[in-house]
């Protein structure tokens, strides 16, 4: 295999029969059950499923922040946890982009852009900045270099941390809810701006969302989690093809996508919502 | 504003030159204190133009910086450490937490048994008091820091002490620096208490010693003095701890 | 607590509490008392660690004290101080006196007197200029001006307008409650979010409705950090005016006088193992005042069960 093939095969994750458990000798409270999940390398894969599901508890998981209490995840064939190791350690090749935005408040963007691959002794400062000047001006940020997280708007801090991440070269990326919050127009920009990145690059991208639409516009493959206890229910492919754009959203083929995945997950969020349950926010 | 000052003083000068109201005619008047400050020959020893006056200011402030200085010095680091790694916590926070709460005052004896020299009791008080502030508010900024932050330094490749520079100390300055204010006040408070008990000249010795000798407008200008400086001192700090922390000033105004 | 039970909070500590991610929390609300639980068994472990602490502490202490004793080695700074042995005999010695609990007792009331007149005062005050830009425009000026000079610098002035040397020990006490449950009010009547008085207003409240049902009950949360600070400040005037005055009604015997007198009493009279027991004393009781106000002020605020 060479160079490039055995890049292009880089972020397949494997899920299996992983489950959570908080407490488990006395309370035994379940956040994810039993989920297994593959995910091919270069997907955009997409966990869409109500509110306290574990959909958050699983990245997490893949990330390093917590341990999982049975079942493996591995990483491009290499255990991340499982059996003897039951939490993952965090790493440039698995970055986060965080719900409610995790930019270093006070570092500016571009230190915040340069901080992973300086940190970990990869490029120099200089060098490290030449990249991340480049790579803002493909994601349209240029500007925007000396500016403080604290006085950039919601999408552009979003975007920012995205830079953030690819600057790293990461197998994996992982979105949690990255566009929780925002109002419908910042959302589908920043949805095509997302895609736009996501075809530059060959990286994996697990993205989690309660949004079916957003799940459907951005997957190639969705996977619809129960309430909690969460299991994954069901395994929707996307076949739509890239590059997408928002005309996608109003043709037949997506409608119907849309529907199978609505009607896998509105049981769901019934249930959820008499449960009471509650993002942990 | 200027109307609050006015009142103020106006009730002030009533109540004592004027009327002399009840237990008021016993206090020095407004315009006594205010004769005795901007005179070049005080009648009681104290004002503006007089040397004693400063190096009473002097002596004070001198004491105050160096508990400070401990306190800053060793607070800072110990509350940082203690938020970050738990299990040090867990280790010392009793014992921290139980001597906390017994008064600064009650150090005293202790203090004077501690220290032969004269002026290391009343440091000792005034940097024990601060150093409580210090190092309490330095453990809540710690805690206070968004985890997400610490999770994200985390999987751009840090180390637990890249972290620990990265994030750590910079996410818990806008508490330490509450905290340094706080500290400021209350080594003001204790450095009083401390030269009214057990200390020579300072401006808590001239409250002190001004009673004592029937000085009254002296009291009331040791006593503006010390609220003056107490106050410099803090907006020190503040002005201090804004710069330091630029990112705060330039936040998006809206909403 | 059986060798299992121990392990198991020792593992689930490792991944939930010395790792700096900490754990999001089980989610969903119907767990809630899972969670406790779980929070409980971490907690055990953590108990151990403090008492362990103490003990090392409290050895050192020992150890420092008595070192010249023992070897004719004097530690610095600290050889002269008691051993807590010592500590615990005079401990036993004084409780069973009335003189301590008098004077206790003496130092608690006036700590309640300040406490509670500041409580009674301040509040309204920063109410008032809170809710009117006229009355913070006329008093909060001079209250700035008066805020910074520590409440000890009052005592003389105190003593020359008050008749009783017990109220001005109380005015002083007073004081250094009042500045701060004062800035606490009007610091968080000014915080709170706008929107709850317009929801208010645009369901046709009255003034005097929004102030009682929106206003007060939102700044409580911050008159109650006023009232444990401000309790803490009590007791570190109390003592100081009672050491710098000399007790007040208290006679030389260190019988009346209050805690900060007896203290100051003892070290006079060289019984420094005393002192030391003064000293627990007050920490103890500055510590029972303050949680009382601080589960008192959960009390008024059942809403906050939440956070």
């Amino acid at each position: 295999m060479n160079q490039a093939q055995a890049k292009q095969a880089r972020g397949g994750i494997s899920i299996r029969n992983v489950s959570k458990i908080y407490d488990p000798e006395k309370t035994a409270v379940a956040a994810v059950l039993d989920c297994s999940i593959e995910i091919a390398p270069g997907e955009l894969h997409v966990i869409c499923g109500p509110s306290g599901c574990g959909k958050t508890t699983l990245l997490n998981a893949i990330a390093g922040f917590h341990s999982i209490t049975s079942g493996e995840i591995y990483l491009d064939g290499e255990l991340l946890c499982g059996p003897g190791k039951p939490q993952a350690t965090p790493g440039a090749d698995r970055v986060v982009v965080f719900q409610n935005g995790a930019l270093f408040p006070w570092k500016t963007v571009l230190d915040n852009i340069t901080y992973g691959p300086v940190i970990q002794g990869r490029m120099k400062k200089e060098e490290a900045r030449d990249v991340a000047r480049d790579k803002m001006v493909m994601a349209g940020l240029s500007g925007l270099e000396n500016s403080y997280p604290g006085e950039l708007s919601s999408g552009m801090a979003r975007r920012v941390e995205i830079v953030r991440a690819l600057v790293n070269d990461p197998a994996v990326l992982l979105l949690d809810e990255p566009f929780r919050g925002m109002d419908d127009l910042t959302k589908s920009i920043m949805h095509e701006s997302l895609l736009e990145i996501y075809d530059q690059t060959q990286v994996t991208f697990f993205v989690i969302t309660h949004d079916v639409e957003e799940a459907v516009f951005l997957g190639s493959k969705v996977s619809v989690m129960t309430t909690r206890p969460g299991r994954i229910k069901e395994s929707i492919t996307v076949d739509i093809s890239r590059p997408r754009d928002y005309r996608v959203l109003t043709t037949d083929g997506f409608r119907g996508l849309m529907g199978e995945v609505v009607d896998a997950v509105h049981d769901e969020a019934q249930k959820a919502f008499e449960a009471g349950e509650r993002e942990i926010a | 504003m200027l109307t609050g000052f006015a009142l103020f003083f106006s009730i002030w000068l009533l109540a004592v030159d004027v009327f002399q109201f009840w237990r008021f005619r016993y206090m020095p008047g407004l315009a006594e204190v205010v004769e005795e400050w901007t005179a070049r020959k005080p009648q009681y020893g104290i004002s503006l133009f007089t040397s004693e006056y400063y190096s009473h200011i002097w002596v004070s402030t001198r004491r105050v910086l160096i508990a400070f200085t401990f306190a800053l010095g060793l607070g800072v680091p110990l509350g940082l450490i203690m938020g970050w790694y738990v299990k040090f916590k867990e280790f010392t926070f009793p014992v921290f937490e139980t001597l906390r709460p017994i008064p600064i005052l009650a150090w005293v004896p202790l203090a004077i048994l501690m220290f032969s020299s004269e002026e290391g009791p009343v440091i000792y008080l005034t940097f024990l008091s601060a150093f409580f502030a210090t190092t309490l508010n330095a453990l809540l900024g710690v805690q206070s820091i968004d985890r997400d932050l610490v999770r994200a330094a985390y999987c751009l490749g840090s180390s637990r002490a890249d972290v620990f520079r990265h994030v750590v100390i910079p996410g818990a300055m806008p508490y330490v620096f509450i905290g340094l204010q706080i500290a400021m006040g209350v080594a003001w408070f204790s450095l009083v208490a401390g030269e009214m008990i057990a200390g020579r000249f300072g401006l808590g010795y001239l409250v002190n010693t001004a009673y004592t000798t029937a000085r009254y407008p002296t009291i009331v200008i040791a006593m503006f003095t010390l609220g003056f400086i107490g106050w410099l001192t803090s907006a020190l700090i503040r002005m201090v701890g804004n710069r330091l922390m630029q990112y705060r000033a330039r936040v998006l105004s809206t909403g | 607590m059986s060798a299992d039970t121990m392990a198991t909070a020792g593992t689930t500590q490792e991944l939930g509490q010395s790792s700096p991610f900490g754990s999001p929390g089980a989610p969903g609300g119907g767990s809630k008392g899972g969670l406790a639980r779980f929070r409980e068994s971490v907690g055990t472990t953590s108990l151990v660690r403090g008492v362990i602490g103490m003990v090392v502490f409290v050895v050192f202490w020992e150890v420092a004290t008595r070192l010249d004793e023992w070897a004719g080695v004097s530690v610095p700074f600290l050889a002269r101080l008691p051993p807590p042995s010592s500590v615990v005999e005079a401990f036993f010695d004084l409780l069973g006196t009335g003189g301590f609990w008098q004077s206790a007792y003496l130092s608690f009331a006036r700590v309640m007197w300040g406490f509670g007149v500041a409580m009674a005062v301040g509040i309204p005050f920063g109410l008032l200029m809170a809710v009117s830009k006229t009355a913070k425009a006329i008093c909060f000026p001079p209250f700035e001006l008066l805020r910074p000079i520590p409440p000890l610098a009052w005592v003389p002035a105190a003593i020359i307008f008050w008749p009783t040397p017990e109220l001005s020990i109380t005015f002083v006490t007073f004081l250094g409650a009042f500045f701060t449950v004062v800035i606490n009010t009007v610091g968080g009547a000014e915080q709170i979010d706008r929107r709850f008085l317009l929801a208010a207003r645009s369901m046709g409240a009255s003034k005097r409705t929004i102030f009682r049902k929106v206003l007060l009950p939102a700044t409580l949360p911050s008159i109650a950090t006023g009232a444990v600070v401000g309790m803490g400040i009590t007791w570190q005037v109390v003592v100081a005016a009672e050491m710098i005055s000399g007790g007040g009604q208290g006679g030389s015997t260190g019988a009346g006088g209050g805690l900060g007198f007896l203290i100051w009493n003892s070290y006079l009279g060289g019984a420094i193992p005393h002192v030391v027991v003064g000293m627990i004393g007050l920490g103890v009781a500055g510590y029972l005042s303050s949680t009382a106000v601080r589960i008192l002020s959960v009390k008024l605020m059942p809403w906050r069960r939440a956070t």
